[in-house]
């Protein structure tokens, strides 16, 4: 038994209470982990404390703003004297709510109630750096830190009980956040009678925040009690009720407005502009200017519009095309030398297979530019006082944003803090986030607080765009049907793809004259490996356009980057060969997918198997070959199954169409989603995030298509760059949530990620239900309705 | 500048602004209403729809000093502190993903919902298609206005006609 004396200072003062010396050392050295001693500080109450009661991380600062140390548990949880607790997370949410599920996740580690407790995310001052957003791994990687630390914050606070009830920590119990006696409830202590107010003062472990711990358990599956449940996002009412302050409402005292003026053509070079033809506008402050970066700062909002419609400019235009146009920018592809490739070694020998093979069937896909094209465009309030400069924002990696802007602007690191704050859906664009880099710019420049927005053309245009791809693929099957060999060959124009707001690498600095030394690479994905084919050959290849820099078709990371895009083409080619081989679209697959369990392979198959049996149930799958036999009428049906693999999620998705053979018009009439992502958190959140994220691909699928001429993107609003829409959403979505591990009651099922995953089998779904309805395979995406119908009548159907 | 006098959710202001402003920019940065924000400034998005005497507008399209009606903006739907039946709808069905376009969404379904209070399917994917949502909650939408719906047919609610100004 341990009894304190005083509050524990350190992890170690813990740990020499209650193991001896030489045992301590052996756990430490055998768990590889590196404890850090940091000395006691002299404040009782927690600075986060003082913070969010006074709504300090969105006041005027006075700085530093050093680094939270995520080795300190004060750093991540704040007991309240309320007997509330405030948990500290260095994630963002881009909407699926992953704030509730990270509630829920230390809740139950902290054995508090879920309404006990409230969330701070991604302010670099008072958040740990977990990187923000990004790969769909908040609860799959960035939990368990947070799982961690609330256990241990639960441990400490069970040996202080201990000591203030004098029993045994074996003897004591937690109900929200009240420690009492199992023998004699009636001698209980809340959290807040331990710690209240307080520092915990309790350092962790770990080499870096995601090892994050303390040495405490996480606890078993079955001990969960708010994990699994579904408490409603916290973020809706205020969203809906109107009192929320986004990062797009944010305003300062003294604030000024500004707006850009970009090139009117990719790679112009701003020669001349005339100030004089804008002094004059009420409320006028300033043109900036810094090499092609031109801004115009004006004390109210429209003025700022209107001042950057009416400045005068005169831009000399390249003197060779930019790019192709989008029209060209396939055969432009296939024709480009690559930038680089890569092509590892085949399995068996794929040539031989193929030519040896009963059917061979070869197809291109396509799939063009698409934009991020945020709903609102992007903004960011910028606030030089006091030395420091503060970025309101809705950057998903807020982190990188602060290095990326110190950098920027020549400050030092903890001079310069960024506040996350909702926004517009980010899905990648806020990676590389140019709004808050110009803002802290101009307010550097002005000296006063500034807010930019960029305007909607703008932001269509010259957002970052999901890559294009082409496609060339082969296959063979065997005289049974057996698929025997595969080659897959893809093209993807991604050279010099964006980063994650470093410096080099945002749009405001390129114009500004910077340049990485070696552009990014870029790369181009291969479909999931999970399907069994004797020979295989998988070769990618980079190729860029003509300019490389300041160009509006930079390509970033947009939502499952290359996922919806790869696996359109490889999904949509099984069912090719599914169909060539006359079987059945399920039954083939199901034949690709050898399960066993004894490797890592081998159980991934065996929880696909799962999930596509789950899907073709729910949705009353009948068993045939593709096409099925088409009707008379105008509109004709079908369905379609595609399945895709990421990061330990597996999704299959079936769409049923409908098909106007007079018009082409395509409804998606129904879709069902099987999903297996281990363990879920909460399961009506991500039955949401699952159905949106489809429809977003469903848009990807009908209308997405960045456009441009030689010189400029021609896609700069919904009517050029179109969105799928209330009339295109499905009658029905039906949502599986599987658990498809071979032990589904294995105590440490781990939460996997969700969000990105099922966006990528969508697009083929949906080109397998249209050709199953009209036998015609559509392998370039959009599948707007006029080139629908040039296909269909192409065919004769 | 000039004076230009609005009703604002029951509450009449002045200002003193060039009357060619957008509606949307002075409501947002004179007024202190968040509720509608900039999308587009083309009426394609549906982001920083008012509803003007019962008709959803797009502010972003509307001159200030041409405003003749009262103007209800998001703040404005709850009344005495109850949520508006499409507000409480909207959190019943845990509808919005990142929430920005949701102030298009429930404003356009208040007012289709006040023209026709039992719209078809077919009428709610019409009525509601000007409103975009780039995260894609259009099902959730779809499901909420069905159940504001179902409330109102059952009596469970009051009805949404208390909301208009």
């Amino acid at each position: 038994m341990t009894i304190f004396t005083s509050i524990p200072r350190k992890l170690e003062e813990v740990l020499d209470a209650r193991t001896p010396l030489a045992s301590r050392r052996d756990f430490l050295k055998a768990s590889g982990l590196i404890v850090v001693s940091v000395g006691a500080v002299a404040a009782s109450v927690s600075p986060l404390v003082s913070a969010v009661e006074g709504d300090g991380a969105k006041g005027q600062g006075t700085g530093p703003y050093p680094d939270p140390d995520f080795r300190q548990l004060d750093s991540w949880i704040v007991i309240h004297g309320d007997n509330t607790a405030t948990f500290y997370v260095g994630k963002t949410d881009c909407g699926q709510g992953t704030g509730t599920a990270f509630r829920q996740m230390m809740a139950d580690e902290l054995d508090i109630g879920y309404d006990s407790t409230s969330l701070v995310m991604g302010s670099t001052d008072v958040t740990p750096d977990q990187g923000g957003s990004g790969g769909s791994d908040a609860i799959q990687r960035d939990g368990w830190p947070m799982r961690r630390v609330a256990a241990e914050a639960r441990r400490i606070l069970l040996e202080l009980a201990s000591e203030r009830l004098e029993a045994p920590v074996e003897e004591l119990v937690v109900n929200d956040a009240v420690v009492s006696l199992r023998a004699n409830p009636s001698r209980q202590v809340t959290y807040a009678d331990l710690v209240g107010g307080q520092r915990f003062d309790v350092s962790l472990m770990g080499r870096n925040v995601n090892e994050t711990t303390g040495v405490a358990n996480v606890k078993p599956v079955e001990a969960l009690r708010i994990v699994g449940q579904s408490p409603m996002r916290y973020d809706i009412p205020p969203k809906v009720d109107g009192s929320l302050t986004w990062a797009v409402d944010m305003t300062l005292p003294g604030m000024v407005h500004a707006r850009n003026i970009k090139p009117p053509v990719a790679g112009g070079r701003l020669r001349s502009v005339e100030e004089s033809s804008v002094r004059d506008l009420p409320g006028f402050i300033r043109v900036v200017r810094k090499g092609n970066y031109l801004a115009v700062v004006c004390e109210r909002e429209e003025q700022a519009i209107t001042a950057a419609r009416r400045l005068k400019t005169n831009w000399e235009k390249p003197s060779s095309a930019p790019f192709p146009t989008s029209e060209e920018l396939f055969s432009y592809m296939r024709a480009a030398t690559p930038t680089s490739k890569f092509e590892p070694d085949p399995t068996g020998d794929p040539e031989a297979a193929l030519a040896g093979a009963a059917t061979v069937i070869e197809a291109e896909y396509d799939v063009p530019f698409q934009g991020h094209t945020a709903f609102g465009p992007a903004h960011a309030l910028a606030d030089p006082s006091n030395g420091q400069m503060t970025i309101y924002t809705n950057d998903m990696k807020s982190y990188g944003m602060r290095v990326g802007i110190a950098e920027f602007l020549g400050m030092p690191r903890d001079r310069v803090r960024v506040v996350w704050m909702e926004g517009s859906q980010a899905y990648g664009r806020t990676a590389a986030d140019d709004a808050g880099f110009e803002a802290a710019f101009l307010a550097k420049e002005i000296g006063r607080p500034v807010r930019l927005q960029w305007m909607r053309d703008e932001e269509t245009a010259w957002d970052t765009k999901g890559t294009a791809f082409t496609f060339a693929l082969r296959g063979g099957l065997d005289s049974q049907g057996k698929l025997v060999a595969f080659d897959y060959n893809a093209q993807a124009a991604d050279y010099n793809h964006v980063g994650y707001n470093e410096v080099e690498t945002v749009l405001v600095s390129q114009l500004m004259g910077t340049r990485l030394e070696t552009p990014n690479s870029g790369r181009a994905a291969t479909p999931s490996a999970m399907y069994t084919i004797p020979h295989r050959r998988e070769a990618t290849q980079v190729v860029s356009l003509p300019m490389v820099w300041e160009t509006p078709l930079r390509t970033g990371n947009l939502r499952d980057p290359n996922g919806p895009q790869v696996t359109f083409a490889s999904e949509s080619f099984i069912d090719e060969l599914a169909a060539a081989g006359t079987v059945d679209p399920v039954a083939f697959r199901l034949g690709l997918l050898t399960a066993s369990t004894d490797d890592d392979s081998g159980f991934k198959r065996a929880r696909s198997i799962a999930v596509i049996r789950a899907a073709a149930e729910a949705y009353g799958w009948d068993t045939r070959p593709s096409p099925k036999a088409r009707g008379e009428g105008t509109v004709v049906s079908g369905r379609g199954i595609a399945y895709a693999y990421r990061s330990e999620t597996v999704v299959a998705e079936i769409a049923e169409v409908e098909v106007n053979r007079d018009t082409g018009h395509v409804w998606v009439k129904r879709l069902v989603c099987a999903h297996d992502c281990g363990l879920v958190i909460n399961p009506e959140g991500l039955r949401r995030t699952i159905e949106c994220g489809m429809l977003h691909s469903l848009s990807r699928a009908l209308h997405e298509e960045v456009q441009f001429d030689n010189e400029k993107v021609t896609s700069v609003n919904w009517r050029s760059h179109p969105s799928l829409v209330h009339a295109d959403t499905p009658a029905v979505i039906d949502v599986v949530l599987v658990n498809g591990d071979p032990n589904p009651d294995r105590s440490d099922l781990p939460p996997y990620g969700a969000g990105e995953t099922v966006c990528k089998p969508l697009i083929a779904a949906v080109a397998n239900a249209i050709f199953d309805a009209t036998g015609v395979r559509l392998r370039r995406i959009p599948f707007r309705d006029e080139r629908v119908l040039a296909e269909l009548t192409a065919a004769a159907v | 500048m000039s004076e230009v006098t609005l009703t604002v959710n029951g509450v009449t202001h002045t200002v003193d602004v060039d009357p060619v402003t957008p509606l949307l920019y002075v409501l947002r940065n004179d007024l202190g209403l968040k509720g509608p924000r900039f999308g587009c400034g083309l009426g394609q998005c549906g982001a920083c729809t008012v509803i003007v005497d019962g008709v959803a507008t797009r502010s972003c399209m509307t001159r200030v000093a041409r405003v003749q009606g009262a103007i209800t903006t998001l703040e404005g739907l709850a009344k005495e502190g109850e949520l508006h039946p499409v507000q409480q709808a909207w959190i019943d069905e845990q509808v919005p993903q990142c929430g920005f376009c949701q102030n298009g969404q429930i404003l356009t379904a208040k007012a289709l919902l006040d023209r026709n209070p039992n719209p078809t399917d077919t009428e709610i994917r019409e009525g509601m298609s000007g409103a975009l949502c780039r995260c894609m909650t259009y099902y959730r939408i779809q499901a909420a206005i069905k159940r504001v719906v179902g409330s109102l047919a059952s009596g469970q609610s009051a009805s949404v006609e208390e909301g208009v100004e």
